[in-house]
Parts: structure tokens; sequence; C-alpha cells
């Protein structure tokens, strides 16, 4: 038997090659699901192998690697994929979103504005933002072809006519250029407006699901809804508890079992950097963070 | 106070640590070889070169052996040793015809050509639990005979002279076989990556569809026309030498269904095909595999789709365990940041509902 080898950051050439061009297919029509040959990853479907290939496929030697879940450089599966490319592609690691060039992230958009040469992997579940109105991709991509997204604003209307509001809090469907209706993957719909006009590439990696799509920098990225009931973004009404950040989105964290709570920012670099800056919230003497991880 | 919520690198550690002691189990207990395992867990080893797509008793051991005999596991962590295969091309089409059968049963002759043969089978055993296995003992040495060379040709092969079974369509030579596995999977699909999806298919998922078939959800009237498990010869063509050179051969279980076929306009009434073809001894995923491939023809043979085995986008998108478990599971990990966007917008609701609801007087009392 004789012990695997790998190639750097784990994919080989050819398959890398493969996927460089589904991306590079993805940027030229911006929203548009391009199906690919994903490979089975050393790490399970649904936990982020699409992302991974993305990264995989445009990491190089001199690029600094952020890897976030929801919006956590410290959630378990955060650390286990930044081990993954620190092992297999020796890429130096960090933190920080302002000094990373690839960020790779699993339900958040990191808080601190990106900039032009980063570039951010978002990990998708679903790519399809129709799957959940009609089952069949052989339909929704004949749908997307046609640009018949009438079945998504009945959906959104019914919300309206139940509910009184659009009852989606994640994974909030957007139009990508005007043209493609697009599932930004889950998402908390606070952060639709970041995908806007954003001058860093972002790209869609749906492993199991074998697709990948784009938005290149600067492309209007448009949430889906109507004149009389506009987008608005939710966000729990506090400031963080540790930075005292009244924009940011916060995780609610119960704190004992008679029903207190604090909340937090979800992005914890952000957090650690204001309060590097001298920002307190009510709770900020607690020490909250983890020793520095490698 | 803050509770630390975060994961830690250590603990991914340490729990990875725990998982391998799990494993040993009690250290005075003498520790499994992957001998052991492909020798007397040979079924399972069988199920996981099929399921995993990868032609190898000893790593699907090793496989076995590190994913603790979680069988969906050690296909798992044989199929993303796989993905990292150079691949060479593809071999020559086997000849199960030719087949070293073990084991050959028909149901729909009394006796065929080369005989039934039972080989090593539970099939009618009693399923008593064994106290003497319990214990380790000595079987006994199996019956021998001469060897016959009595060719066993495939029953198919008798139906098919004279025309009362549909042929098997012949790929033109210069026909790349589809491979799922390269290409991203579109519908139609044709039926060699049906094929395929379906040999790679969970075991009990085929099973639970082509149990459905029989009870009725897309009926399609089988008899098992053959089943036979043995060896076969591997040939691949070398474009260097302008010849097929042999690679060895492999373990298969091939089942053939007959299914019934009313006709057409244009075509006669004849029996119809179900195709199932796995690694190793597999016969219940092979007759599960033929029950389903031949309801998936259905659009093909102009019958109506009504049942889940008869839809092909249905059955091929959810038929991977690797990527089914690896879904389901996902849902262990976070999803805080969601689920506070949406206890955002449920209460919310609750709020407006609780205000819409109230009687008047509670309502003014409120304000």
């Amino acid at each position: 038997m004789n012990a695997p080898t790998y190639n750097f950051a784990y994919l080989d050439e050819q398959t890398k090659r493969m996927i460089r061009r589904a991306i590079l297919k993805a940027i030229a029509i911006p929203g548009y699901q391009v199906p690919f040959a994903s490979r089975e990853m050393p790490m399970p479907y649904g936990w982020g192998t699409g992302g991974v290939q993305v990264t995989a496929a445009i990491l190089g030697p001199t690029d600094v690697l952020k890897v976030i879940d929801q919006g956590s450089d410290d959630t378990t599966n955060a650390i286990s994929i930044r081990k993954f490319f620190a092992k297999t592609a020796g890429v130096a690691t960090t933190t920080a979103t302002a000094d990373a060039t690839v960020i790779q992230t699993r339900h958040r958009i990191p808080e601190a504005p990106l900039r032009a040469g980063q570039v951010l992997v978002y990990q998708v579940p679903i790519p399809e933002p129709l799957r959940f109105l009609e089952p069949r991709e052989t339909e929704t991509r004949r749908m997307h072809a046609l640009a018949e997204y009438g079945l998504m604003h009945v959906k959104l209307y019914e919300d309206i006519a139940r509910f009184g509001h659009i009852a989606t809090a994640y994974a909030y469907p957007v139009k990508v250029n005007a043209r493609y209706v697009m599932d930004p993957s889950p998402t908390p719909k606070f952060d639709n407006p970041k995908m806007d006009n954003c001058p860093a590439l972002q790209l869609f990696g749906a492993g199991r699901e074998k697709r990948i799509y784009a938005i290149p920098p600067y492309t209007s990225v448009v949430s889906l809804d109507f004149a009389d009931h506009p987008f608005t973004r939710y966000r729990f009404d506090a400031p963080c508890a540790l930075c005292g950040a009244g924009d940011s989105y916060l995780d609610e964290i119960v704190t004992d079992d008679s029903g207190s709570r604090m909340f937090v920012c979800s992005d914890t670099d952000y957090c650690e950097g204001r309060q590097a800056e001298g920002h307190r919230g009510t709770e900020s003497a607690a020490p909250h963070k983890e020793r520095p991880h490698g | 106070m803050y509770v630390a919520v975060k994961g830690g690198e250590r603990a991914i550690e340490n729990a990875h640590r725990l998982l391998a002691h799990t494993r040993r189990g009690d250290r005075d207990v003498p520790e499994l070889t992957l001998a052991q395992i492909s020798e007397q867990l040979g079924l399972s080893v069988d199920r996981v070169m099929g399921e995993g797509s990868l032609y190898d008793r000893e790593l699907a051991a090793l496989a076995i052996k590190q994913a603790r005999g979680d069988l969906i596991e050690a296909i798992f962590l044989v199929r993303a040793f796989r993905a990292t295969l150079p691949r060479f091309g593809a071999t020559e089409p086997v000849e199960t015809g030719a087949m070293q059968v073990q084991r050959r049963v028909s149901s729909t002759f009394k006796d065929i050509p080369g005989g039934q043969i039972l080989g090593p089978t539970f099939d009618y055993t009693h399923r008593l639990l064994d106290p003497n296995l319990a214990q380790g003992f000595e079987p006994e040495a199996p019956a021998t005979a001469e060897a016959s060379d009595t060719p066993t040709p495939r029953v198919t092969d008798i139906l098919g002279r004279d025309g009362l079974i549909e042929s098997s369509p012949r790929a033109a030579a210069d026909t790349i076989v589809g491979d799922l596995t390269r290409e991203p999977l579109d519908f139609p699909a044709a039926r060699d990556l049906r094929l395929q999806n379906l040999a790679r298919a969970d075991e009990g998922f085929l099973l639970a569809l082509g149990y459905s078939t029989q009870r009725g959800y897309g009926r399609n009237h089988p008899f098992a026309g053959e089943i036979r498990f043995g060896e076969v010869e591997v040939e691949f063509f070398a474009e260097e030498v302008g010849f097929a050179v042999p690679l060895g051969s492999l373990e298969l279980t091939e089942c053939q269904m007959v299914n019934q076929f009313k006709g057409s306009a244009t075509e006669a009434p004849c029996f119809t095909r179900g195709y199932g073809l796995a690694f190793g001894q597999s016969e219940r995923k092979t007759m599960s595999m033929a029950l389903v491939d031949r309801s998936l023809r259905a659009r093909e043979l102009g019958e109506d789709v009504t049942a889940p085995a008869q839809d092909e986008e249905f059955v091929m998108s959810h038929s991977d365990n690797v990527q089914a478990t690896g879904f389901v599971e996902h849902l262990k990990l976070p999803h805080y940041v969601d689920f506070q966007s949406e206890l955002g917008l449920l209460r919310k609701l609750r709020k407006e509902f609780a205000e819409a609801d109230a009687p008047p007087s509670l309502k003014e009392a409120a304000e």
C-alpha cells in the first residue's frame, strides 16, 4: 500500500484547471450556475466541499487565507478547513479580514468592507434559489434560461399576504447584474447589501450539487422586493456587549438557564479589532477569546 | 457573563484522539487485522468496494477498520481516496458470459445449460443464531467435485436467441463511456450514467425503491432471469502494443431481471431487461439495482411515469449515500447566524400576531 501524496492545495492540476474554467465562465455570466465535475473531497458533502474546491483552485503560494463559519474564525469547521489548507498548501493563514487575500466563508460576509483584489469564497448548500418552489433541476434551468421568475415573486407576495412581511430571513434571493436570480447562500439577509457593487470578487461553490457561480467586482446585486414592501435588513436592536458596535450582526448568547441573554458581534475579527481600538461594551471585561491558534 | 461557544483547535484534536482510542476498544482484546476483515467480513468489504467504486480489498478493509465498521463512512473514505487517483482510461467490457461462476441461479427455468449452482449462499439457511460460532470453531472442509468445462451462457442470451427478449444495445467500438465522477450529471441521463449511478448507489436506498416497484409503485413484473457471481478477466486496450492486455480478474455479481413488455405498434411483444452489476458477492444490491434500472426505463419504453422509482431525477439525485449522509449530517454544523435571523423574524411576527389578536380593551390597556 502506497502512502498517498497530494498536490499543492490537495487537488491535482487537471482538476484545478477544470474548476478554473468553470470559475471563468461563472465570472463571465454573473449569477449563472455553472455545472462542474465536483470531486469527492476528504470532508463530507454539505460541509464546505464546494468552497474548498474553489479555494483550492484559486489559491497560490503567496495567498493569505482566512476561513470563517458563522462569522467566526474559531468555529470548529472553520478551524478544520483552515488547517486543511495550512497542511496541503502551506499558505499563510490569518483571522484579520484586511490581511486576507482569499476568505472562505459559511453563512456570513465579514463586517469590514472588502477591497479590490480580495476573493470571497462562499460555501453553498443549495445553489438553486428556485429549488424549494420547483424541485426539478430540468425545470429550474429552463426557468433561468427564460428569466421566468414570476414564481419567486408570487412566493414573496404570498409571504406578505400571509405574514405581512417577506418571511425569508436568510438565503434571501437577489438579482445579479439585472439578469439571474441567485441564492446568496444561507447568509442572513443583513449581509445582502454588502454583495452589491462589492470591490472584491465573490465566488460561490456548491460541491454536492456540482455548481459554481460568481459575482464579479462592482456588479449590481439587488435583493428582490416590492415598491410598497422594500427590502429591509434585520439586526437585533442593541450594541455589541463586548465592543459596543451598533452596526454589526449580532449573535444571541444564552448565558444561564433563567433566560438571560447577551448579544455580541458574530464577526469575531471585527469585534476584536474594535476592542483593540479601545471600544467597549457592557460586558467587555469578560475574556471571550480562546488562545490564538496557528 | 460570556459563555464560550466557539470550538477550539485543541478540542478537535482531543476529539480525534479519543476517537482513535474508542476505535481500538478494550486493549486486552487483540486488534483486528485487515486480513481478518477481508477474509471474515467479506461481504462488508464487497459493499464498500462497490459503493466506494474502487476494487481494492485491502483498502476497503482498512476503511472498514478506520470507520469502526460504519460502512457508509468506509465508503466515504474509499471515495475520497479514489478521487485523487489518475485515470488511465476504460477497460474493455467484461464478458460475464465467460465468468468462472461460483454461484448461478435462474428463477425462470428449472434447469439451464451449465446447471444451477447454489454456491456460498445464505439462501435456505435457517436463521438460527449459531452458538458454535460464538466460541469459534473449524468448519468442515467444503465438498468438492471435478470442475466442469460445460459453458454457462447467460440465461438472457438463451432467451435472446429466439427473440423473446429485447437485445442488449451494443455500443459502437469508439463510444466513450460516461463517467459521472468526471462530468457533472445532466438530465435526462443516458443509461450508462444511470447504471453507473445505480452501481454506486446506496444498497438500502435501492432495496427500498426496488421493493416499492414490487408493491405497485411503478410495477414492472420482474423475474430473476439470472443471478451469477464469480470471477471475470479484465482487459485494457493498450495503444502502445495495439491489443487488449489482461490486467487481472474481478469478482462480480450480475443480475438480469426479465420483465414483461406489452409491445407497441412497431414492436412485437417481448421481454425487457433490468440490469444490475456490482463488485464481489452483492446479490441484494444487484437485484435491487436491476429492478430500479428497469423502472427508470419507463419513459424509453413508453410507460407512464407515476412512481418515485421511475423518476430519474428523483432516484439519481438521492441515491448516493456519501452525498446524502454529508448533507443530512451537516445539520450538526453551527447554524446560529441563520437561526438568529429566523428568531428575529419569528419574534416580530408573534408580536404582530399578539397585537392584532388582543381584544380591544386589552389593546387599550397595553397602550
